[in-house]
């Protein structure tokens, strides 16, 4: 259940060739320890949710998938975005993708009608459309 | 510091353009390198891949689309993605291919027949 992105610190912020790192990687080894098993915490895509009056739309960035890889749940006014990116295991000289198992959980922002939702993965990025229930539209009141 | 355009001298504020850094693997083998640079909501169309000065400059341009309503939580940087490489200088230039599928690049670097490694008879 990751709800909010987990992001490698070197990936975030960092140069790779500053002259802090050794100090950094020191620093996050013993966050990884204290965190129980290091590496085993999988990965999360970057995501961004849409909003207008009549639909809910999260964007899921995931370079490289099939769409057979993805699994879709809404449970409880959340949507899960999970899936596994299976990699090659051959030795590369450098290695910034990530693979393996991914799970996002978003709160959406309105209710929606479960029954009514679609799924779209192009180049790359994963669209949801989901449609609000009608209690959650804006709704127009006329004076009488 | 996400978005910096490396080896290049900074341009000014006007024509300053951002760009994500994309993420890449680099794998070697025998016969050249095969490159993968993640540019998801980039298609075809966006890719530019240039080669000069034994430089090999990556960049994709997202296609503009209309934003399904009102952003309500964003992670995504939502420009183009552009990253300079240094190449090994035994790659053949004219033999650089590249694919997307998916938003991920690849890019077969071919080196050039005469620094591929050989076998010497002794005579």
């Amino acid at each position: 259940m990751n709800i909010i992105r987990y992001r490698t610190p070197e990936l975030a912020a960092w140069t790779p060739f500053d002259r802090l790192s050794p100090l950094r990687e020191l620093l996050d080894s013993a966050y990884q320890l204290a965190a129980g098993s290091a590496g085993s915490r999988g990965w999360a895509p970057v995501l961004d949710i849409y909003e207008d009056a009549d639909k809910v739309t999260v964007k899921v960035e995931l370079a490289g998938m099939k769409k057979e890889d993805f699994e879709i749940a809404l449970e409880d006014g959340a949507l899960t975005v999970s899936g596994r990116r299976e990699g090659e295991s051959r030795e590369s000289f450098r290695s910034e993708r990530f693979y393996g198992s991914f799970s996002r959980t978003v709160a959406l922002p309105a209710p929606v009608k479960p029954d009514d939702v679609k799924a779209a993965y192009e180049d790359g990025i994963l669209t949801v459309v989901l449609h609000k229930a009608e209690e959650a539209k804006p709704k127009k009141i006329t004076i009488s | 510091m996400s978005q910096i355009a490396t080896c290049e001298s900074r341009p000014t504020t006007a024509e300053r353009v951002e760009y994500t850094i994309p993420a890449v693997n680099l794998r070697h083998d025998e016969d050249g390198y095969t490159l993968e640079v993640e540019m998801p909501g980039v298609s075809k169309s966006g890719v530019e891949i240039t080669f000069d000065d034994g430089k090999l400059t990556v960049a994709g341009q997202r296609a503009k689309s209309e934003a399904p309503g009102k952003a309500v939580y964003a992670e995504s940087a939502g420009h183009g993605f552009r990253r300079i490489f240094d190449l090994d200088p035994s790659i053949d230039p004219e033999k650089i291919s590249a694919s997307i599928d998916q938003g991920l690049l690849t890019v077969r670097l071919s080196k050039a027949e005469a620094s591929k490694p050989r076998k010497i008879a002794v005579g």
